[in-house]
């Protein structure tokens, strides 16, 4: 379990996405992927160990976002294969084009901090 | 099912015996959310027959007051014996009804306030519920709500094939609701082209998927069967209460298909000791269009995927064989931000048979159903005419 005074999940996440590494972790006792991090496990409050994912998934649902202004955006929720869901973009597409079944590959996204975003894999 | 615990409370030991609105739409420059909770108070009180010194037990949430019981109470000029400022989203006040039933029945307190404000168009969305920063959603700008009700429709339409055609069926619907209650904000007739060709907010949703944003209030008194059958109205009493809570964002939602309602009208249903089928009409809180088709499958009014394929056969409509959102619903009537009351005040004004032209014929049990957050909160009231009890 994190000490809070020095470390914290959102902190050991975020320096794992400057380093180009989506992290995710794992309930000790049953081997359940968790997504978003915590500093114990859900349901069994068992302690967490973090691990870095391959970065490969496929969409679950998605949603195009239209705001004014701004050129239409995709919202998508992505599951990973280690068996954990997260909120993501598919980018390098048409939005309308992300089909659920899609199968995507991480890409950490440059900003302050850096944070993780999804192309669709070739061939599909 | 699995985590159903059967309720402790006693079926219709309480009942609704004032229900009002407060001015809804849009309000005057300066008005607050407490105004509209206190003209909705006042107007509740008069029409049950009830003083303000009467009321021991004070319920409120606002997402414009950090304290609401705190704020209402000083407003009113309340100490009330019992106070509870649960906030869970648009259902809050359906669980205020559980715990004030669970009040009066242990005599904490005999006659309860259940009050709501908002001046969100007046002040805007974003000033009024002003969203958390969440880490690991927000720098994907969702445009939240919406955009967690269209990823749920997204995978509605693909595991079950309903589409933007049965989606639009709900808001017209609703609309057809609407132009028969003299209060709904919406005026005009709608058609499924126009709220396909309408402006689009998050795929699959336009901004006719969307409900309103408007300002409004209302409040509900409360109190024991007994005392209720001497007052000026006639009881709808609470026959049934369910609740659950699964997921707070749209991320970890467990299926973004079936919502907490499979759960919590369970819950209700037993409690009352009637079905889905025995319900004249339901009152479900339509956020979006995909909010009435997931509940009517999850509350037992069709099976599951065919929610799409119920509205868009006209049986939620004027004329439908099961009356929905017969005040317009959200989508129609009006939207003050957290509307699980104003579901509470259309399905009391049914079981009491004073619903206007809109009122559903020999209506004894009305279902009332609170949705909140993003799909979040789910909790499910059952209330009844005297000829239930």
């Amino acid at each position: 379990m994190d000490d809070l005074r020095t470390s914290s999940p959102n902190a050991t996440y975020t320096a794992h996405c400057a380093e180009g590494e989506l992290a995710y972790q794992v309930d000790t006792s049953t081997g359940t992927a968790v997504f978003f991090p915590r500093v114990i496990a859900p349901a069994t409050g068992a302690p967490l160990e973090w691990r870095v994912s391959k970065g490969l998934g496929t969409v679950h649902a998605t949603t195009v976002v239209h705001t004014k202004g701004e050129p239409p955006h995709t919202v998508a929720l992505i599951d990973l294969d280690e068996g954990f869901r997260m909120m993501s973009r598919v980018e390098g597409i048409d939005p309308m084009a992300v089909r659920i079944g899609m199968r995507v590959r991480v890409r950490m996204h440059p900003g302050e901090p850096p944070y993780p975003v999804f192309d669709p894999e070739p061939g599909q | 099912m699995s985590g159903l615990t059967p309720t402790r409370l006693t079926r219709a030991s309480v009942a609704i015996v004032g229900a009002a609105e407060s001015e809804l739409g849009q309000c005057a420059p300066g008005t607050t959310p407490v105004d509209l909770m206190a003209q909705a108070t006042r107007r509740a009180l008069d029409d049950c027959g009830l003083n303000l010194a009467d009321i021991d037990g004070v319920f409120t949430n606002a997402s414009q007051l950090r304290m609401p019981t705190l704020s209402l109470c000083e407003y009113l000029g309340l100490k009330p014996r019992y106070q509870d400022g649960t906030g869970i989203g648009g259902s809050s006040f359906m669980t205020h009804v559980q715990h004030a039933m669970l009040a009066i029945e242990h005599g904490l307190c005999s006659v309860a306030l259940v009050a709501y404000g908002s001046t969100q168009r007046s002040v805007s969305r974003a000033a009024a519920s002003p969203r958390e920063w969440n880490p690991y959603e927000s720098p994907y700008k969702p445009f939240m709500p919406a955009t967690a009700y269209a990823l749920a429709a997204s995978r509605h339409m693909h595991q079950y094939g309903t589409t933007r055609e049965n989606l639009a069926a709900v808001a017209v619907a609703a609309r057809q609701w609407a132009l028969m209650n003299p209060v709904a904000w919406e005026k005009e007739p709608l058609t499924i082209e126009q709220v396909l060709a309408a402006r689009m907010v998050s795929y699959p949703l336009t901004v006719r998927d969307c409900c309103l944003v408007t300002d409004g209030g209302g409040a509900i008194i409360l109190t024991s069967a007994e005392r209720a059958r001497s007052l000026k109205q006639k009881p709808a009493y609470v026959l049934g209460v369910g609740e659950c809570l699964s997921h707070a964002s749209i991320s970890n939602m467990p299926d973004l298909t079936i919502t907490g309602a499979a759960q919590s009208g369970a819950i209700a249903y037993a409690m009352a000791g009637v079905g889905p089928q025995e319900v004249q009409t339901a009152q479900v809180y339509d956020a979006f269009t995909i909010n009435t088709i997931l509940f009517l499958e999850d509350l037992g009014f069709c099976p599951k995927g065919e929610g799409g394929r119920f509205v868009s056969e006209g049986w939620i409509a004027p004329g439908g064989g099961l009356p929905v959102n017969t005040s317009g619903g959200g989508l129609s009537y009006c939207h003050p931000g957290m509307y699980g009351l104003l579901v509470l005040i259309e399905a009391a004004r049914q079981v009491r048979g004073d619903a206007g032209q809109r009122q559903v014929a020999n209506c004894d049990v009305a279902l009332a159903h609170g949705n909140g957050g993003v799909l979040s909160s789910q909790v499910t009231v059952l209330l009844g005419s005297g000829a239930t009890i």
